[in-house]
């Protein structure tokens, strides 16, 4: 569960140049004949010490995203957040940007399948994993059925925090916390819904907790 | 947001090494704390070192008690069943914080930095000492309902907003910190925190390249009968107006210990040493916990808005205390 965390050491894009590890086993292997094992190890030792520090990227850099299935490359400031890098970089406009701060929820979107705000992400630090937003949760026709729970209850009004609350609810099922309208309403409270549709927002939360607990 | 560098430190060395190289350098941890202050520009940084890939993680529980890596995220330390089963007031004061979202990027060593909600301090249109050093504190005559009525100081009286700290001032438990030498050292939390007197910008002990790389917490009767209430404006996605924290060891109908923090009150996470002593060695009874919680607010002073703390924190700490026995 931690590893979700954590960004792959071999799958994270950062620009990385060949260790100083790798560069002596490779001139070991030149002049192998001449180096005894305990000597080679030493080395390696001491070049595991000196090592050079991890790359530090600034202005524009170019970074891949893994969204909804895709890789996206892209050029991005370590300061773009993944909200402006979808919205903004990459035209995925159903992940909305209501107070930027945290404080509401409709930029919700899954990394590796936890949900998230996506406006206090940095778009850098998302590399290696799996992000999912609004526009990969259909397939193809066929909606969710979160999506088609939120049709059938009529889980929205305007319907700009309606992204950020199905990706709450999908997540919400899924981690089992929606088994009783106290628990989904306590789960569920990281998204605000200015126009108030909390109980249809609830019917349909629960709903797809219940199809889900027939199996 | 100001432009930054950013990096990923490879190892707790590296990355206490790049801050102590870089004054105006962060570590990053969940970012949900950082990443809201540098978009107000309450803080500005020149790199941030994201500490994600640091072997920083584990929760285990031994017969001596609890060690977390201060990488573990609050929703997989709020859910673990072993901090439910045996110390359930760190489970629900972390249950009870933010929301789920950011609770699944917010790291503990993180939670613990975050800083205050004053809403002046958020504000830059106004003058703030913890903020700007020496510009004044306006929510001394100005709004002050959600500030501290303990631990305050001419220069600031900002609540610590952490609901976490709380609950591990409470259980006395420690911080291991990393040095860029590469020793380290443990404090008790409680030790951690200062005061604002006329430092409020400077608010805790932590020296320059540090990093916070464990909590532990000591095992105890008391911890896995633990309670964490915490009172606030909304039902949930809000902070603290008063909090408390509890723990109880009752055998036989005595109380053989008693921990007793507050949140929401303070200007740091505020244990109150006076209603552990009352209550030790009495009958566990509404009318002791009564007593005891009057004691709490004995040097309270509280301002034009945040009088009726005095009042909600006694009584917070009588119905956490009913939840234990
Ligand atoms: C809308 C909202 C509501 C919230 N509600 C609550 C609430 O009700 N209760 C509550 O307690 N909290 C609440 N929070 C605060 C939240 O819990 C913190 O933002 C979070 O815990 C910070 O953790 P992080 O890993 O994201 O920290 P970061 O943002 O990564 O870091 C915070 C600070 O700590 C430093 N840092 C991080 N890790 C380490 C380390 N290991 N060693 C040394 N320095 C480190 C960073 O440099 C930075 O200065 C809320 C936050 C938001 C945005
Ligand atoms: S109480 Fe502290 S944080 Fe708030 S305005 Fe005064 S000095 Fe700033
Ligand atoms: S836009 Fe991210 S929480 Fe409001
Ligand atoms: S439907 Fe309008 S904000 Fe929720």
């Amino acid at each position: 569960m931690h590893s979700d965390d954590q960004t792959p050491d071999a799958a994270g894009p950062l620009p990385q140049g060949p260790s100083r590890r790798s560069f002596l086993k490779q001139t070991g292997g030149l002049l192998g004949v001449a180096l005894a094992p305990p000597i080679a190890s030493q080395a390696e030792a001491l070049a595991d010490k000196m090592a050079p520090a991890s790359p530090i990227i600034s202005g524009q850099a170019s970074m891949s995203l893994n969204i909804n299935g895709q890789a996206r490359n892209l050029r991005l400031e370590p300061r773009t957040t993944l909200l402006d890098a979808l919205r903004e970089n990459l035209d995925l406009t159903g992940t909305k940007k209501g107070c930027d701060h945290g404080q509401c929820g409709a930029c919700t979107v899954l990394v590796d399948g936890r949900r998230v705000n996506a406006c206090l992400t940095l778009a850098v630090m998302t590399q290696g994993k799996q992000i999912q937003t609004i526009e990969g949760l259909a397939q193809g026709d066929e909606l969710h059925p979160m999506q088609e729970a939120f049709l059938r209850h009529d889980g929205f009004q305007c319907g700009y925090c309606t992204p950020g609350q199905i990706m709450s609810g999908v997540a919400c099922v899924k981690e089992g916390h929606a088994t009783t309208d106290d628990q989904a309403r306590e789960w569920m409270s990281g998204n605000i819904c200015r126009c108030g549709a909390y109980p249809n927002i609830l019917a349909a939360v629960r709903e797809v907790a219940g199809q889900q607990a027939k199996g | 947001m100001n432009n930054f560098a950013y990096t990923q430190a490879a190892s707790t060395k590296e990355a206490t090494a790049a801050k102590a190289a870089d004054k105006q350098a962060a570590f990053i941890g969940g970012g949900t704390a950082l990443i809201d202050l540098m978009k107000s520009n309450i803080e500005q940084h020149s790199l941030l070192i994201d500490i994600n890939k640091l072997s920083m993680l584990g929760i285990e529980n031994a017969a001596t008690g609890l060690r977390i890596g201060a990488l573990e995220r609050m929703s997989d330390v709020g859910e673990h069943p072993l901090v439910v089963q045996n110390y359930p007031v760190i489970s629900q004061s972390l249950l009870a914080s933010a929301s789920p979202q950011l609770r699944n990027m917010a790291s503990m060593g993180g939670n613990l930095l975050q800083r205050t909600r004053c809403g002046y301090f958020r504000d830059t249109a106004f003058p703030c000492n913890k903020r700007q050093p020496g510009s004044g504190c306006p929510a001394l005559v100005g709004d002050n309902r959600t500030l501290a009525i303990l631990g305050g100081s001419a220069s600031c009286i900002a609540t610590h907003a952490s609901d976490l700290a709380v609950a591990l001032v409470a259980l006395e438990a420690r911080l291991t910190l990393e040095s860029p030498k590469g020793t380290t050292r443990t404090v008790p939390l409680a030790d951690f925190y200062k005061l604002p007197g006329a430092t409020p910008n400077i608010e805790n002990h932590l020296q320059p390249g540090e990093l916070i790389t464990a909590i532990t917490v000591p095992a105890a009767a008391h911890a896995r009968k633990s309670h964490y209430l915490k009172v606030r404006d909304r039902a949930s996605y809000a902070y603290a107006l008063v909090s408390a924290a509890v723990g109880l060891d009752v055998q036989g109908g005595t109380i053989r210990s008693a921990r007793v923090a507050l949140g929401g009150v303070g200007t740091v996470p505020w244990r109150v040493l006076a209603v552990e002593k009352y209550l030790v060695g009495k009958p566990a009874t509404e009318e002791n916990f009564r007593a005891a919680a009057a004691l709490a607010v004995r040097d309270a002073k509280p301002y034009e808005h945040n009088k009726f703390k005095l009042e909600l924190a006694q009584r917070t700490i009588v119905r956490a205390l009913l939840e234990v026995v």
